[in-house]
């Protein structure tokens, strides 16, 4: 690579080696802050559709794969497969039938990586439900329906969270991906820094940001976790 | 016509496979800078992870570090290293791709090496065998396949990671995708889609290539601690980029 753009770029090891350049500064954060909130807003918003919608479609998948085992093979074989695929090539598959100016591309792309995770950690927590509990409820008289509703997934909860959080962590990373198919969060100000003179303030403080909404969304689905399963309180502490 | 006739006249058309940035030689490119990524994430992961299941600390570390490496979007790592000291060029995304590579070598080594029945590694001590001895005579051998599932994990990981070099126009298979996409969907939504296919296919491959090395190389008996089920799905699922 050209050297020149290298030397003018170079060195976070020396300071004052560029001060128009610095890796942080507070007057872009304020000058900006309209762009950025537009930005982390938007990135907000891809992470909770795609997370929504892939618990809507993960959890029912996980269940029939556990209740019918035949189709465990399949169904996890398929995600694996899924799951390989590099996300720029999922994007790539798709835009070309989805266009590009719709969040569509991005959307369903993301609902699928966070599908793989949910249905996974799904079935595990499905499937280590001990079995001689499953006995008793059957003794005691429980149906399918019953048994799956009030002994299955209610302790099948805190994999089903895990795996919520995960999914959900990895999505707010993957959004930035999603800059190649014009929805990208705050993933096109870190390109778009990159690409306008190599602009550290932008790509330092968009990059800041995403890490702190993954940590803080996942901080929020712990709590919520908390709240919904207070018999998990106990042993966390 | 329709991108799916766009995308099979684009992969027909040998200058788009023998061109200086073709096919060919962007492939090339991809399988070295990823096998240099690799390579360069074994080399520190694996003493580490090694060293730290062999004395049984730090598990807690291991799991931070693969939660981290969630939570850090590729993309960030790509533009932030080459306005480094590194400087632009290979180096700069070698590095960003091998941090990608070391929780799961990390993870596997760490977990390999505490996996070994206490009662094996207490027959050694009791056979005389000093610290460094049961390493390499008992626990190293025992902890061959979560180090192949590791490598494995790794190797695909930063192969499919490898793709998003392009946004900082750093080589690899993934600049035909962002050459396609450069052009507009109307021009290049054939190349788009091609790039994309060719991505697929050579991480399904190479995925597919490592798993029956790791059936031809791994004896039998080895293979079998495999089949254990994990203690949670997502253990095994590595960040995706």
């Amino acid at each position: 690579m050209p050297s020149k753009v290298n030397d003018a770029v170079l060195g976070w090891g020396a300071p004052g080696d560029d001060p128009r350049n610095p890796w942080f500064s507070w007057s872009y954060v304020s000058q900006n802050a309209d762009t950025l909130l537009a930005a982390l807003r938007e990135h907000l918003y891809l992470t909770i559709v795609a997370v929504v919608l892939a618990t809507v479609i993960a959890i029912p998948l996980a269940i029939l794969a556990y209740r019918v085992g035949s189709l465990a093979g399949p169904i996890l074989g398929f995600t694996g497969v899924l799951y390989t695929i590099p996300s720029l090539a999922l994007f790539a598959f798709l835009a070309p039938f989805t266009g590009i100016v719709a969040p569509t591309t991005v959307l369903i792309g993301l609902t699928m990586y966070a599908l793989l995770t949910i249905v996974r950690n799904t079935l595990t927590a499905l499937r280590q439900v001990p079995a001689d509990v499953l006995d008793s409820a059957r003794g005691m008289g429980y149906g399918k329906r019953a048994m799956l509703w009030r002994i299955e997934l209610p302790l099948a909860l805190p994999g089903i969270m895990t795996g919520l959080r995960i999914a959900t962590v990895s999505t707010v990373a993957l959004v930035t991906v999603g800059e190649m198919a014009g929805w990208g969060g705050l993933g096109e100000l870190i390109i778009g820094g990159f690409n306008s003179n190599f602009y550290r303030p932008q790509i330092m403080t968009a990059t800041l940001l995403c890490v702190a909404l993954a940590l803080v969304l996942d901080l929020v689905l712990l709590a919520v976790g908390r709240v919904i399963m207070p018999w998990t309180r106990r042993r966390a502490a | 016509m329709s991108v799916i006739q766009d995308a099979i006249l684009w992969l027909n058309d040998p200058l788009n496979w023998t061109n200086p940035d073709g096919i060919i030689s962007r492939t090339v490119e991809h399988l070295w800078i990823s096998a240099a990524a690799v390579a360069l994430g074994c080399a520190v992961a694996w003493p580490l992870g090694v060293w730290m299941g062999h004395v049984g600390r730090g598990g807690p570390a291991v799991v931070t570090v693969t939660n981290l490496s969630r939570a850090v979007p590729t993309i960030a790592l790509l533009t932030i290293f080459p306005l480094t000291v590194i400087g632009f060029g290979p180096p700069a995304i070698i590095l960003a791709l091998s941090l990608f590579a070391i929780p799961p070598l990390l993870a596997n080594a760490y977990l390999g090496l505490r996996e070994v029945d206490p009662e094996v590694r207490d027959a050694g001590r009791g056979m005389g065998l000093s610290g460094w001895q049961l390493l390499r005579k008992v626990e190293l051998p025992l902890a061959v396949p979560y180090l192949a599932n590791g490598f494995r994990v790794a190797a695909v990981q930063v192969l499919a990671t490898a793709t998003l070099a392009a946004y900082v126009n750093g080589g690899g298979l993934g600049m035909i995708i962002s050459r396609g996409f450069g052009l507009g969907l109307a021009a290049g939504g054939g190349q788009v889609l091609a790039g994309g296919l060719l991505v697929a296919l050579l991480c399904l491959t190479v995925e597919g290539l490592l798993a029956l090395a790791e059936k031809a190389l791994l004896p039998k008996s080895l293979r079998r601690v495999r089949h254990r089920p994990p203690a949670s799905a997502a253990d095994a699922l590595p960040a995706r980029s």
